[in-house]
């Protein structure tokens, strides 16, 4: 299928300072790629090269096959949405979807008609003739989806355009996102710091630091076979274990062996995961660590630990230990009797365990 | 203020009592403020009804006995500035055809320029505002010499055209940094929105900056007409005798009589000449203090 998007190389600089290395991203058409990665990470200054807005230093930007060089951001063919949303505050609801369309010279019967659609889509008929100002920040939200809407564009940009709303609105709308994506069949490239979102969006997520890709891939991939320690540690909440172990070849397979203060080593077998060198870190979910008795499998192992505190989150029950000097937080059902100061057997599945190397940070298995 | 009835629980006659006097106390003392602010108001203002018999005669802060336009009416059209006898009224014209170009090209400009400080930032932007910021701090007198010098090359030397040149050029740096002051608390976002839209610098300037933009222009326009409309020194250096503004006149009028001293035809002058600036303020004053206190534009 042919490519919507390739950022190819992608150097953006400001000043003497290097913010985007070296990007390479592709999407295809009707795709949702959703980039993560903390703050100052250079997710709002690529979509703002992607859009034009920037200037790159080095490398292409092909949009829909074409390159983009020295493209103007209004033949870009796309839509952005901002994290203020940047309505024109002076202007109603209604001027600012049919804003863009006034400028390059739609006639009013089809500016009309085009805001009348995308008002019905997102319900928002009522508020045509308010001001900015006199929106809630669901609302302005919803206008600023709207002129990107009325726009068609091939690609649509959006620059954590849900930051602003509150944590159930947050829902509400990212719901009501993944809708209008599926109904448009329209691609997307969505920037968020919040990984719920991501997971929950996205078709393929980019995971970014200082300026570099960590990872390229669909949200099981990411979540489940993570690149290297930062996206392990970035993706998930409560975030995965990293707990650094020593393994020994005998001759039944590996041993994974963690050290505990003032106790014997904790040990697993790995029988599965070959050629794993001395000292790994060993990355385990919350949810592959339970209660003894509720979890079964080929890979779960049992060994005694002691709680060190439960939290209680509603439908599970967060009991954190600790293992190779770090705390481990394994996820309980709800009704788990676990108490702090108690041992407990604990399971641990190793299904889908992860190893790092400890100096470079990278994933072995 | 408001909580007196909430805290009349406690001691209710003593606090009201002591609330009471706070308040009154508060408010002569603004009164002798503006007392003492009105004053030489109410002296011009007395004195100019009076007539020249009765100034000589009377105490200088009493009321008019016989209230009398004339030394308005002179003041207005028939007192002399020199040689000429026409009063203030022709010089006012002068003030005006030269103040209002002057205000409206300097606030034009200097919205156009701090539009394009703070959001279009080129290569040596900042040094080139750094440079205006600069001339709002040089001292009229140096620049009188070389702006002589400019408006004889240009052909503008002694004219109104000329002044309005000198005022534009002069009012440039405060118009740039109210405006570039104001405009960078526009979100940056709200450009780039616009851009996508397709909209153009001008487009752009025009259709959300300007919108935006009453409670700065105002600003803008009272210190604006303020500064020129009042200027002396300009007005005496580059007009010649039918070009002069009003404040040269005034200057005319109260220095080169011979004879009696005509205080209140001086004073009825004076009057008229800062009657434009006090409009300005009572019909623009409102929007001033919003305007110097208008913080970031939120969408
Ligand atoms: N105009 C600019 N001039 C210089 N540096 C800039 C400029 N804009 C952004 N930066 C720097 O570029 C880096 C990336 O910024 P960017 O806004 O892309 O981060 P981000 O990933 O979007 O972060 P956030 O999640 O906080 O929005 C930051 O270190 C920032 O300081
Ligand atoms: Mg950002």
């Amino acid at each position: 299928m042919a490519h919507i998007l390739e950022v190819r190389n992608l150097v953006k600089n400001y000043g003497s300072v290097e913010i985007l290395k070296d990007i390479n991203v592709s999407i295809e058409s009707g795709e949702f790629l959703v980039l993560v990665g903390p703050s100052g990470c250079g997710k709002s200054t690529l979509l703002n090269c992607i859009a034009g807005l920037e200037p790159i230093n080095a490398g292409e930007i092909i949009i829909a096959g074409r390159n983009m060089k020295g493209v103007s951001p209004k033949d870009r063919d796309i839509a952005m949405v901002f994290q203020s949303y940047a309505l024109y505050p002076t202007m109603t609801v209604a001027r600012n979807i049919t804003f863009g369309m006034k400028v390059r010279g739609v006639d009013a019967a089809t500016q009309q008609a085009k805001l009348a659609e995308v008002a019905r889509q997102l319900q928002i008929e009522p508020l045509l003739n308010r001001r900015p100002g006199q929106l809630s920040g669901g609302q302005r939200q919803r206008v600023a989806m709207g002129r990107a809407l009325v726009r068609d564009p091939k690609l649509f940009l959006f620059d954590e355009p849900l930051s602003n709303l509150d944590a159930k609105l947050r829902v509400e709308m990212r719901i009501e996102i993944k809708r209008l994506h599926q109904d448009l069949g329209a691609s997307m490239v969505y920037v968020t710091h919040d990984q719920i979102e991501a997971m929950t969006l996205a078709t393929k997520i980019v995971v970014m630091k200082d300026g570099q890709v960590q990872q390229i891939g669909t949200p099981s991939e990411i979540y489940n076979r993570p690149a290297n320690l930062f996206v392990a540690d970035f993706m998930g909440s409560p975030a995965m274990n990293l707990l650094p172990a020593r393994t020994i070849r005998n001759g039944s397979g590996t041993q994974i062996e963690i050290a505990r203060d003032g106790e014997e080593p904790l040990i697993l077998r790995d029988h599965w995961s070959p050629d794993l060198p001395e000292k790994v870190i060993m990355g385990l979910r919350p949810e592959d660590i339970a209660e003894a008795g509720y979890r079964s499998g080929e890979k779960v192992q049992t060994a005694t630990c002691k709680v060190e505190l439960v939290e209680l989150a509603g439908a599970d029950t967060y009991v954190v230990s600790r293992l190779g000097g770090k705390e481990v937080t394994a996820r309980f059902h709800a009704e788990t009797q676990a108490r702090p100061g108690q041992s407990l057997e604990f399971a641990f599945d190793l299904a889908k365990v992860s190893y790092f190397d400890p100096d470079t940070g990278q994933r072995l298995n | 203020m408001t909580d007196i009835t909430s805290e009349n629980t406690g001691r209710p006659l003593a606090h009201a009592v002591r609330n009471i006097l706070l308040r009154w106390l508060l408010l002569a003392l603004l009164g002798l403020f503006a007392l003492y602010y009105l004053m030489p108001l109410f002296v011009m203002l007395t004195t100019s009804l009076k007539s020249l018999e009765e100034i000589r005669t009377g105490s200088l802060v009493a009321l008019p006995r016989e209230v009398t336009f004339d030394a308005w009416a002179k003041a207005w059209s028939g007192a002399c500035t020199g040689i000429q006898c026409e009063g203030v009224r022709p010089f006012f014209w002068n003030s005006i055809l030269l103040a209002v170009p002057a205000v409206f090209l300097s606030t034009l400009f200097g919205a156009v320029n701090g539009y394009v400080i703070a959001h279009w930032r080129f290569r040596g932007s900042n040094l080139i505002f750094s440079l205006m910021l600069f001339g709002c701090f040089i001292p009229f007198q140096v620049v009188l010499l070389p702006m002589a010098r400019v408006l004889g090359i240009m052909g503008l030397a002694g004219t109104i055209p000329g002044l309005i040149f000198v005022h534009v050029v002069y009012g440039l740096g405060f118009t740039t940094l109210f405006f570039r002051n104001y405009y960078v608390t526009i979100p940056q976002e709200l450009v780039k929105a616009a851009k996508i839209d397709g909209a153009g610098f001008f487009r752009i300037f025009w259709s959300i900056f300007l919108p935006l933009s009453l409670p700065i222009v105002v600003v803008t326009v009272i210190w604006q007409f303020t500064q020129i409309w009042n200027d002396f020194l300009f007005g005496v250096s580059f007009s010649q005798s039918g070009t002069q503004p009003v404040t040269v006149a005034l200057n005319n009028i109260v220095n080169s009589t011979t004879g009696v001293k005509e205080y209140n035809v001086d004073m009825a002058a004076a009057i008229i000449a800062a009657l434009p600036t006090m409009l300005v303020y009572v019909i623009a004053g409102k929007y001033f203090i919003r305007g110097l206190t208008a913080g970031s534009v939120k969408g």
